[in-house]
């Protein structure tokens, strides 16, 4: 009953970009429906390892990755539709890129591309997914304006609308609030608390108390390498395991 | 969500990647093919009866004499070097002079202005310049210099010059820009001159780039074809002034192909020029990405 | 400086402008060369030139504009690609009349399309084919990363991003570099010397599809350099009127493309 469990499985994952090393044999497991924060300095490998999940890696070029990883059980070295396993994540990069479409079209996109024709069930989806995304009542009456004309915060939960479009199980957000202004911030964190209950969560951060109200549980990288990885309150405590860890989520480096 | 593309979808996408990738290599085609049908047309007499030490060393080209056919290309070679040589020791001076103007001195507007000025003078084709030498040029050079004809190297230089300009402007200035700010902020800080600037430091700094500018200069005079044919005049002898008449490789060709029946030895002959000219412009285009290379290298 | 290069631009234009005014009207335009070349106007070369461009282009531009999209898209940092783009950059370095003994050897005699628009338009396009493929990188280039990202993140295939959403977003500047190819091309002459330019050949007036894709035709820059070289006792303003034409039509379109893309850039979506 274990396997079923567990949504994402990574085994000694390494990932080299040339020479450069940022990956350096990570071990971890992501749980179905939990909330799991990486936190990490800069450089730690964070992102990249959110790449890897979805292969997005495949198209950086030099980049050289070996290590197991399964999704849902299944190894995505080895499948075939890796399109299939993208819609089954969604990823939320760090700046938010509305793209040079409508509003609607941005949200229908990742449907349309899928196969989906029929107009009012694209409809229905765009509305839910804006409605999840908190941003439905702001740009209702606009859809057919273009996303790029958003403002910062309004184009990050596009971002989010459009991430959550193609029905994904695992949501990730690669520090989704690095360009956004505290107010929208607190508003995104309350959609993730709202989607937590129905899908998996890995949120990417370098704010660490943003990790601490959200996250079930919280993943140290350092420098490429998985220091801890422990619940909240573990991680939080006077004594995690590692000394590291006290140090950085106490704000003594990083 | 379930896959539901459409099946001939799918299908479609594949055959365009194939296609794609077919287009991708389509240069490498087509630079081979360009080399083998030209090699092919002039590869009979090229390995029977041809003799490059003739080709290479002679003055005398004949090629429809009946009693005495020579091929001796030196001449027409001595009128591209000629023509090339003169243009480049107007349009590389120039062209970095204004390319230095352009990226140093001039602000935004004026630059715009210039940069489009410049790409018009590149789009005049190439028979237009030909025959400005012939109505334009041609009178001024007899009236200044009170020559007997005006269709000269002088001529066919200042023509290539100006039309070979405009890349060496543009590829020079691109050489320029990318000279980091810091450079340019630090020598002024140190109390250098504009002038000192541009000399001890952005032309050091920028001279792999103008070097490419200069060679594709080269490759682009070395193949110019139809103002030459119109501004140098149809002498074929190796010049001794400026105000010779000489004849060019690109020339000879677009001079006498249309005359010599398909497959003939003379016809066969002009395909070895192409086979030359070719060959030049392929190793001065190389050199010239390789020390490209070199600067992104770096 | 900025005189001296504004100087020959000016005075060319202007000087042949002069020398052209006596013959320039519609009559010019619309009617063949006449008398051995010695009077009537440019009808048959104008239409051939635009045959030529016309045609080459539609050879031209798939090729070049996929060609544009495996190497800004598709291809990896390799070996290959390194020859790929060496190969572009010394095609577009090959002389105008290597072109024409190639489009001789290769399309008139070895391929049997004999001297014809056909073989013309091929040699023209494979000449204009590295032009198109590097404006069209450069238009393809300026597509930002992320939003080729952002439609791979959410399960689109290559070709689905490059199809909604970069072609999209750089149809302007691809077809700015088109219509900068359409001046390069009327503009040629060595290439279609030998491979489908006849110097003289007298079609209908003023009717449109007065030539097909096998005949051989007149070209505009050929004719000039005909009547201005070949042809004696030529009536002074004729060869003047021709450049002009030639000139005129090969700034225009130039000077379009520039508008059209300062245009652009003024209005960007992102």
């Amino acid at each position: 009953m274990v396997k079923t469990d567990v949504m994402i499985e990574i085994k000694d994952l390494h990932v080299r970009y040339g020479r450069r090393e940022v990956l350096r044999g990570v071990t971890l497991d992501v749980y179905r429906n939990e909330v799991l924060g990486i936190i990490g300095p800069s450089q730690s490998g964070k992102t990249t390892l959110l790449k890897v999940i979805n292969r997005t890696i495949d198209s950086v070029p030099g980049a050289v990755v070996s290590g197991t990883v399964k999704v849902d059980g299944e190894d995505i070295r080895q499948i075939k539709d890796v399109y299939a396993l993208r819609r089954k994540i969604g990823m939320v990069a760090p700046l938010p890129v509305g793209l040079p479409m409508t509003i609607f079209d941005n949200v229908a996109f990742a449907p349309r591309m899928a196969g989906i024709r029929d107009r009012r069930q694209l409809e229905k989806r765009v509305e839910s997914c804006l409605r999840q995304a908190a941003l439905w009542d702001e740009v209702k009456d606009r859809l057919d304006t273009l996303g790029t004309k958003l403002s910062g915060g309004q184009q990050q939960r596009l971002t989010i609308a459009r991430a959550l479009s193609h029905d994904p199980e695992i949501l990730c957000l690669d520090e989704f609030s690095i360009a956004i202004d505290p107010v929208t911030t607190m508003r995104i964190e309350d959609v993730l608390k709202e989607l937590r209950s129905r899908m998996t969560i890995i949120l990417v951060t370098n704010l660490v108390q943003q990790a601490r109200r959200l996250a079930d549980r919280i993943a140290f990288l350092f420098n490429g390498q998985l220091e801890e990885i422990g619940s909240t309150e573990v991680i939080f405590s006077d004594s995690p395991r590692s000394r590291k860890t006290y140090e950085y989520v106490n704000g003594v480096f990083g | 969500m379930h896959k539901q593309r459409r099946r001939w979808e799918v299908i479609a996408e594949a055959a365009m990647e194939v296609l794609i990738r077919l287009c991708g290599v389509s240069a490498i085609l087509f630079i081979l093919s360009i080399f083998f049908f030209v090699f092919r047309e002039g590869a009979g007499f090229l390995f029977g009866g041809f003799d490059p030490r003739e080709f290479f060393g002679s003055i005398e080209w004949y090629p429809t004499s009946k009693t005495n056919v020579r091929y001796g290309a030196l001449a027409l070679i001595a009128g591209t070097a000629s023509v090339s040589l003169l243009a480049m020791s107007i349009a590389v001076p120039f062209g970095i002079g204004a390319a230095i103007f352009i990226s140093e001195f001039c602000g935004g507007r004026l630059r715009e202005i210039l940069k489009i000025i410049i790409e018009l003078l590149a789009a005049i084709p190439s028979v237009v310049w030909g025959f400005i030498g012939l109505t334009v040029m041609n009178p001024i050079i007899m009236r200044l210099f009170d020559a007997p004809i005006g269709l000269n190297v002088l001529n066919g230089g200042i023509i290539v010059a100006l039309m070979s300009s405009p890349i060496i402007v543009s590829i020079s200035e691109d050489a320029l820009k990318a000279v980091p700010d810091t450079y340019r902020e630090a020598a002024l800080a140190l109390g250098a001159t504009k002038w000192q600037l541009i000399y001890r430091v952005l032309l050091p700094a920028a001279k792999n780039g103008l070097l490419a500018a200069g060679l594709l200069g080269v490759g682009r005079a070395v193949g110019e074809t139809m103002a030459v044919l119109m501004a140098t005049g149809h002498s074929i002898n190796i010049p001794h002034s400026v105000m010779d008449s000489v004849r060019t490789l690109t020339a000879t060709i677009a001079a006498e192909l249309g005359e010599a029946p398909v497959h003939s030895e003379h016809y066969q002959v002009l395909f070895i020029i192409g086979i030359l000219l070719f060959s030049i412009t392929f190793v001065i285009n190389l050199t010239a990405d390789l020390v490209v290379r070199g600067i992104r290298g770096r | 400086m900025t005189l001296l290069l504004v100087a020959p631009l000016v005075l060319i234009v202007g000087y042949i402008f002069y020398q052209a005014l006596p013959i320039l009207s519609l009559d010019f335009i619309f009617t063949n060369p006449k008398d051995g070349m010695r009077s009537g106007g440019i009808w048959s070369p104008l239409l051939g030139t635009c045959y030529l461009v016309l045609l080459s282009l539609a050879i031209s531009t798939p090729i070049g504009v996929l060609a544009a999209v495996f190497l800004n898209e598709y291809a990896k940092d390799n070996w290959f690609t390194r020859m790929v783009n060496l190969a572009v950059v010394n095609l577009a370095g090959v002389p105008s009349i290597v072109h024409a003994l190639f489009g001789l050897g290769a399309f008139v005699l070895f391929a049997g399309l004999g001297k014809s628009i056909l073989a013309a338009s091929l040699t023209l396009a494979i000449m204009t084919l590295p032009v198109i493929i590097a404006s069209t990188k450069q238009a393809l280039a300026a597509v930002p990363m992320a939003f080729r990202e952002a439609c791979w993140n959410v399960g689109a295939t290559r070709w689905q991003t490059i199809r909604h959403v970069v072609l999209p977003n750089s149809i302007n500047g691809i077809l700015t570099g088109l219509i900068l190819e359409v001046a390069h091309a009327a503009g040629e002459t060595a290439p279609i010397m030998f491979t489908g330019a006849v110097f003289y050949k007298a079609i209908q007036e003023g009717d449109l599809f007065a030539y097909g894709p096998f005949d051989q035709c007149m070209a505009l820059s050929m004719h000039l350099f005909t009547i201005s070289t070949q042809v004696p006792g030529v009536p002074h303003a004729l060869p003047f009127g021709t450049a002009i034409v030639l000139l005129g039509t090969v700034l225009m379109v130039n000077a379009l493309s520039i508008i059209v893309r300062t245009r652009l850039r003024a209005r960007k979506k992102w």
